[in-house]
């Protein structure tokens, strides 16, 4: 049972137990509840995770992982640990040799909406979208689920990820106790300034952004909703893990009157680092996973965590309707559970992890990388994070609106 | 190709005789036979998405529901109402940029074709030669050329035109990325040789000898031009500047990456509301007003320009 390396022996225990042993899931959760508290997870049960296999109306197909070992997975670009000459994906490659299982690996998302506009047709006819494994950021990953096109997950397969998945990461309101979905990486919304640009001024908040004059024109504000307006809710004293729609339409004015008196140079997606390393944008809201990079190049680049708090949000592995290699994707998924190989992802790709137990393993690694609160959020940054809420659909389709206007379109 | 297998040439004699109203209606059928594939295409590559999206476009619903047709024509007069600040800002843009292309392509066709001599080919692979790199790239290389510290800009606020440019309302602060200017610069550059490459076919035909007959009956160079020249290129002004127009105006990527908030063209719109806030009814109802409109302003263009050859 080469699956269960690197667990205590209680929790392996009862993994083996259960599989062997081909108990309904009832009796199955009663024994990873028992085995998980022996290891001194304790808190998981605490917090009361709902069962995993509760269908919640998303569509299982016959499963042909057991026959067929391949695996077509879907990620983001640069999203995966690579070899220098970028030929080979060491953690990837790894774990086809332990399974045997061979994996399709495509780097095809470049946007949420766009990947979501490609594969619609084929879910919302019933087909298979090619696709065993896909990586999306979690409102849209929200969407699939809520719209039966996300296969639940049988935690049978998933022990590290059981295990090891970080505690604030468990329980999002769009998939209580993570039964469709698992966290691939973190992100961290925050500030960043180019310190030359500035002319050697710190910006420290939102508000300064949309007000400071010494910015004006030289401004960026993602063209992502959530990051936006969820920065500026935070700004205004606001929840965004709670907010109603007339603090959204308060938000919106208040960046709209940014907008309006030029304040703002561009909403964009992640071509604003261009704009940052040059110049041109002196100060922006940014993902935190291209500050790490930026910064190298450019030491001139600075973040900020607002006092007010950030937004955070995952980008999240999930198993499309109409895939026939759900296992081969769950165990997948847990492979990137284990710490060791965690650490190595996270090196590469510089986004926070989802793992617990990763900070050893990188120290091992890269000490900077390790103590890099970018990648391994401290106490403190963990208090300031917060995620926007999950919306209806009638909501989502209300606030893009009115959102886009914003944007300009 | 029927007609011609039922006949070999060479030995007419040994072919069994064939009815003569079957061969006759054979041949009749040949030239649908040979248009098949052109209508296929158009079926399947033109037809059914324009069926598709004007359904579309008076359905109402929602993703979790799905969308029923309601003739729901409100959409229509809604979009409209809510946008047509977008179609204005569009077509003014488009029609500047083509009128740009025009200015600047119309002398270096004319170079090309008349002047060039051996180097004509070399300059017509420079003007092809953007295309061998994508869209996208070519549009955001200009954000490195603009730059707000790049030389352009540095040499234009010094030469004070920034201040001229600032006072017409095209560009603002000192810079010229995130402006009118620089999106109608960049729709012009993008679609420059889709004007440039008409224009010198037509004006490449022309017969030097008319040039040299307009000479002996003393006319002036310009004379020349304006009564010989120009007229005879005028199917390739024409295809030039639709070539131009009617791509600008449903261009999105140029606003997107050159321009600020209120730059924002209608295939903005269109592609946020699509993609981002899945109003799929106003989003087909756009397209087609966009379309309505481009074939209304085309239709007029061409009948005052006068092409029967065009068209």
């Amino acid at each position: 049972m080469e699956m269960f390396e690197g667990l205590s022996e209680p929790v392996r225990k009862a993994w083996e137990r259960s599989l062997t042993n081909g108990r309904a899931s009832l009796s199955r959760r009663r024994v990873l509840g028992a085995g998980l508290g022996v290891a001194g997870a304790g808190a998981l049960s605490a917090c009361g995770i709902p069962a995993a296999t509760n269908n919640q109306g998303g569509v299982k197909s016959d499963d042909l992982s057991d026959k067929d070992k391949s695996l077509v997975f879907s990620n983001w670009q640069l999203y995966i640990d690579m070899s220098d000459d970028e030929k080979h994906m060491p953690t990837l490659e790894a774990f086809e040799k332990k399974t045997g299982i061979k994996v399709k690996y495509s780097d095809d998302i470049t946007d949420n909406v766009e990947f979501f506009a490609k594969i619609k047709p084929q879910l919302a006819a019933g087909q298979s979208t090619g696709r065993d494994l896909v990586v999306l950021t979690d409102w849209m990953a929200a969407r699939m689920i809520r719209l039966g096109w996300a296969q639940p997950l049988d935690p049978t397969y998933l022990p590290h990820a059981f295990t090891n998945l970080e505690q604030r990461f468990r329980n999002p309101d769009w998939d209580p106790g993570r039964a469709h979905s698992y966290p691939w990486q973190g992100i961290a919304t925050v500030i960043a300034y180019n310190e030359k640009a500035t002319k050697g001024k710190k910006v420290g908040s939102v508000s300064q952004l949309l007000d400071d004059p010494d910015l004006k024109g030289r401004v960026a504000l993602l063209s992502e909703m959530r990051d936006t307006i969820g920065m500026t809710l935070l700004d205004m004293g606001k929840q965004p893990e709670s907010f109603t729609a007339d603090d959204f339409d308060a938000a919106v004015a208040r960046v709209q009157k940014a907008v309006d008196g030029k304040q703002i140079r561009q909403f964009t997606g992640n071509e604003y680092t261009d704009g940052l390393a040059s110049g041109n944008i002196a100060a922006c809201v940014a993902w935190a996973g291209d500050l790490v990079q930026l910064q190298a190049d450019n030491p001139e680049i600075k973040f900020v965590i607002p006092p007010a708090g950030y937004i955070y949000s995952t980008d999240n592995m999930l198993v499309p309707a109409g895939s026939k290699h759900r296992k081969n994707a769950e165990l997948l998924i847990d492979w990137y559970y284990q710490p060791e190989i965690a650490a190595e992802l996270s090196a590469w790709v510089n986004y926070i992890t989802p793992c617990t137990g990763v900070y050893e393993e990188l120290l091992k690694i890269d000490e900077d990388v390790a103590n890099n609160p970018l990648i391994i959020p401290n106490a403190e940054m963990k208090a300031k994070a917060h995620p926007f809420r999950s919306l209806s659909s009638k909501e989502e389709t209300a606030f893009e609106d009115k959102f886009a206007k914003l944007i300009g379109a | 190709m029927a007609a011609l297998s039922t006949a070999p040439a060479g030995a007419p004699a040994e072919v069994p005789p064939v009815p003569p109203g079957a061969a006759a209606r054979r041949r009749r059928l040949v030239p649908y036979w040979l248009l098949l594939p052109g209508i296929l295409w158009l079926l399947v590559f033109f037809a059914a998405p324009m069926v598709y999206q004007a359904s579309t476009s008076v359905q109402t619903g929602s993703l979790e529901t799905g969308y029923q047709v309601t003739w729901h024509f409100a959409t229509y007069w809604d979009a409209f109402r809510e946008y047509d600040v977008f179609y204005l800002r569009s077509l003014i843009y488009a029609g500047i940029a083509t009128v740009l292309c025009l200015a600047i392509g119309y002398p270096l066709a004319y170079t090309i074709a008349f002047k060039a001599g051996r180097w004509r080919n070399v300059l017509l692979v420079m003007v092809i030669a953007p295309f061998f790199t994508s869209f996208l790239i070519r549009t955001l290389a200009w954000k490195t050329i603009l730059a707000d510290d790049g030389y352009v800009v540095t040499v234009l606020d010094k030469l004070h035109i920034l201040n001229v440019t600032a006072s017409l309302g095209i560009t603002a602060d000192d810079r010229v990325l995130a402006t009118p200017l620089a999106v109608v610069c960049g729709l012009t550059y993008n679609f420059l040789p889709f004007m440039i490459l008409p224009l010198y076919s037509s004006l490449e035909r022309i017969d030097p000898r008319l040039h040299e007959a307009a000479g002996d009956l003393y006319a002036r160079p310009f004379t020349t031009f304006r009564k010989v020249t120009f007229p005879i290129s005028l199917p390739g002004v024409v295809a030039g500047t639709l070539l131009t127009f009617i791509p600008a105006s449903g261009d999105y990527i140029n606003a997107e990456l050159l321009g600020s908030p209120s730059e924002q063209m209608i295939g903005n719109v269109i592609q946020s509301k699509f993609l981002t806030v899945l109003d799929y009814p106003t989003a087909a109802a756009l397209s087609f007003m966009l379309m309505a409109a481009i074939l209304v302003i085309v239709s007029v263009y061409i009948r005052k320009a006068g092409t029967e050859e065009l068209v």
